[in-house]
């Protein structure tokens, strides 16, 4: 996983409650058994106005104009605000896999649904919950000022404005571990190898129907 | 004074990163399910990785989400979805993984397989990719849906990485009505908690009316508590729980059966536990539920209407509400009863069980579908509840009102297979999800249980199943 410290980019608004994991990837890209090229149908269905399948051309597809990742101001986007319980659905990580494929380094929103929250730690996309009343006014910022941009700093711990203005956001120290230092988990976990065989054998003692 | 949850939990801590309550926590896994969407990456990766799978005998895979519901004899003809099935075949096949194969009778939708056959044990952590594995926590075990890096994790490890999360009962009390279901109980609850008011914790079903519920109809509950904003959803173990376990395929037998019913009677909330929340329903109140959204949490009661936008004082919620009814071409204050529908599909993880069947059959019983209706199809869950369904004689009634009947598999829950709405298609449907294009683009998902959904079939719009003596 790469390693995460700050990032400073464009931020574009989705402004949109409930959005789910559907919609940030339909099913029909869920067929490919590659973890990357994503990134072209995201959101697919609010994008282009064409019905999507895998294997089309992007170039030949038709966007749609209104959709606000079409508009010209935030192409190159890498922060995303959202609205309340984005992620929700599926446990489907191609939903994290096609924002950062897209570009997204960082979803700001006030609240995730859980398994979304949780994979997007894995992948080293980082998610941050911010107070609604703050989405309120970075919302407006945003539409407001053309080529509004933020910097996230996971080492701090902090969202900052173009006017320095700074908004603390708080993160599970093991997973800003993890981030920071772009660590492998399914490494770390074996680590404790002995400690799970350990845990394992008690288990297989205790309730021996449960491993046949 | 621990929760059901606590109780879980506890039992599968392998290590914590620190000595706060909601430290990073290595959790056991006793039970992995597999499908073809979420799993092939994990398994390229772990290969690449130079790793193999922690331990085979917890492992389960079947392919359900891209399997045709029609004559299987030629295989898959869309080829990406053929490779995606064909790719957990070999990773099977490879690193000897138990799989039921799609020509296996006992094939079906992982959620309702892994219970079937008794994989799925009370007192076990149960994961899979794959956010309905909720719906394994109606055996009183902590079942909850993973990202394919955590099933690489699981894989690789036999544990995962979490926080606990917080404990909720939901405790419905009282009886419920004539023809009320799991399926209303479900969508009364998120209505009343909305889809994100589970966020963040692990929900208890309790209270009589769900004691009274068949294991089916818990799985139900359980099914959509993710549905509701939880990970995981649980009902504490009873006599139901264990009569439905006994003489299974995967279920302990002789002595250790006897030594594991004692120890499944322990797995209850004891009586002063203490819940982060608390949520009370009464049975008697709840009725037949209809979803007009695009969201779960959109419903209402077959007595009810669209409701109106205009009325709604949040500016970003009016927005929503405004986008779902133009998407679901419905009109504020129209009587639920008043719309017409297009297809109807009876299946999914939700509701695709034997008993979800009968209801259903029970509804069209001599009856024939609607002229409007251009299809309804009855997608059994696995192909051993086909086939009960086929010794009740349940096919040849669907077949007589006019029902397609199938074979088992996700079909129209998600159309990933050839099973789907075409744009502006309305659909009643047994499912759990009525999200934009869920069930094909431009699709329109209403929500009901199986007797309602049957019901509408007949009619061609809804209907009160009270009324007709479902
Ligand atoms: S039936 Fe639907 S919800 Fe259930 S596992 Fe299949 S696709 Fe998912």
């Amino acid at each position: 996983m790469e390693k995460f410290h700050t990032v400073t980019g464009l931020v574009a608004p989705l402004d949109r409650a409930n959005v789910d994991t559907d919609a940030i990837i339909p099913k029909q890209f869920l067929k490919s058994i590659k973890r990357s090229g994503f990134g072209q149908n995201l959101f697919d269905e609010w994008r282009y106005l064409d019905h999507g399948e895998p294997g089309m051309d992007p170039i030949k597809r038709q966007p749609n104009p209104e959709f606000v990742l079409n508009q010209p101001r935030y192409q190159g986007a890498q922060i995303l605000l959202a609205r309340a319980n984005f992620g929700c659905g599926s446990s489907r990580e191609h939903a994290p896999w096609s924002l950062q494929d897209f570009g997204f380094r960082v979803i700001i929103a006030p609240s995730f649904a859980d398994i979304f929250f949780n994979n997007c730690f894995k992948i080293g996309l980082l998610p941050i919950i911010l107070d609604a009343t703050v989405l309120d006014r970075l919302f407006e910022e945003v539409k407001s000022t053309a080529g509004y941009c933020l910097t996230v700093d996971l080492q701090k711990q902090t969202v900052v404005t173009p006017k320095n203005e700074a908004f603390g956001f708080t993160v599970d120290a093991f997973r800003k571990h993890c981030l920071v230092n772009g660590l492998d988990e399914i490494g770390l976990t074996l680590q404790h190898t002995e400690k799970i065989k350990q845990f394992e054998q008690k288990r297989r003692t205790e309730q021996p129907w449960l491993f046949m | 004074m621990q929760t059901l949850y606590d109780k879980l939990w506890n039992q599968h801590v392998v290590h914590a990163e620190s000595a706060e309550p909601d430290s990073m926590t290595l959790i056991y896994i006793d039970r992995h399910l597999v499908h073809e969407v979420t799993s092939p990456q994990a398994f390229e990766s772990l290969k690449l990785a130079g790793r193999k799978p922690w331990r085979l005998d917890s492992i389960l895979a079947v392919a359900d989400h891209n399997v045709p519901t029609t004559d299987r004899s030629h295989g898959i003809h869309d080829p990406i979805s053929r490779l995606q099935v064909d790719t957990l075949d070999q990773n099977c096949d490879e690193l000897g993984i138990t799989e039921f194969k799609m020509q296996d009778l006992r094939q079906g939708i992982v959620h309702v397989i892994g219970p079937e056959q008794g994989a799925t044990l009370p007192g076990m952590t149960v994961v899979c990719g794959d956010s309905h594995t909720s719906t394994h926590g109606a055996f009183g075990c902590l079942a909850f849906g993973i990202g394919t890096s955590e099933v690489e994790h699981v894989l690789a490890t036999q544990c995962l990485l979490m926080k606990k999360s917080k404990a909720m009962r939901i405790s419905v009390d009282g009886k419920l009505g004539l023809g009320i279901t799991a399926k209303d109980i479900a969508l009364a609850i998120i209505g009343e908690i909305g889809t994100a008011g589970g966020t963040g914790y692990a929900i208890e079903f309790s209270g009589s009316a769900i004691r009274a519920l068949s294991m089916e109809g818990r799985m139900t509950l359980c099914n959509m508590a993710i549905e509701a904003g939880a990970r995981a959803g649980m009902v504490a173990v009873d006599d139901t729980t264990i009569d439905y376990i006994k003489g299974r395929p995967f279920a302990p037998q002789g002595e250790l059966w006897g030594r594991a019913v004692a120890y499944w009677r322990t797995l209850h909330s004891d009586n002063d536990a203490i819940f982060d929340r608390t949520v009370v329903l009464d049975a008697a109140q709840i009725k037949p539920q209809v979803t007009w959204g695009t969201s779960p949490e959109m419903v209402t009661t077959i007595d009810g209407a669209v409701p109106d936008p205009a009325l709604i004082s949040d500016e970003v919620k009016r927005h929503d509400m405004q986008q779902a009814l133009n998407y679901m071409g419905l009109y504020a204050n129209t009587p639920i009863q008043q719309i017409t529908l297009d297809k109807v599909f009876i299946g999914s993880c939700t509701n695709s069980r034997i008993e979800d069947l009968r209801a259903a059959a029970h509804v069209v019983k001599g009856k024939h579908v609607a002229v409007n209706i251009k299809q309804a199809l009855v997608v059994p869950g696995s192909g051993l509840v086909k086939k009960q369904a086929e010794q009740e004689g349940l096919d040849q009634i669907f077949l007589a009102a006019g029902f397609e009947w199938r074979e088992p598999g996700c079909s129209m829950c998600l159309a990933m297979n050839d099973d789907r709405l075409t744009a502006g298609e309305r659909c009643a449907s047994t499912s759990n999800r009525n999200f934009e294009g869920r069930q094909g683009p431009g699709g329109r998902t209403h929500l009901v249980s199986p007797a309602m959904a049957a019901a509408a079939a007949i009619a061609g719009h809804f209907v009160d199943v009270r009324k007709i003596g479902g």
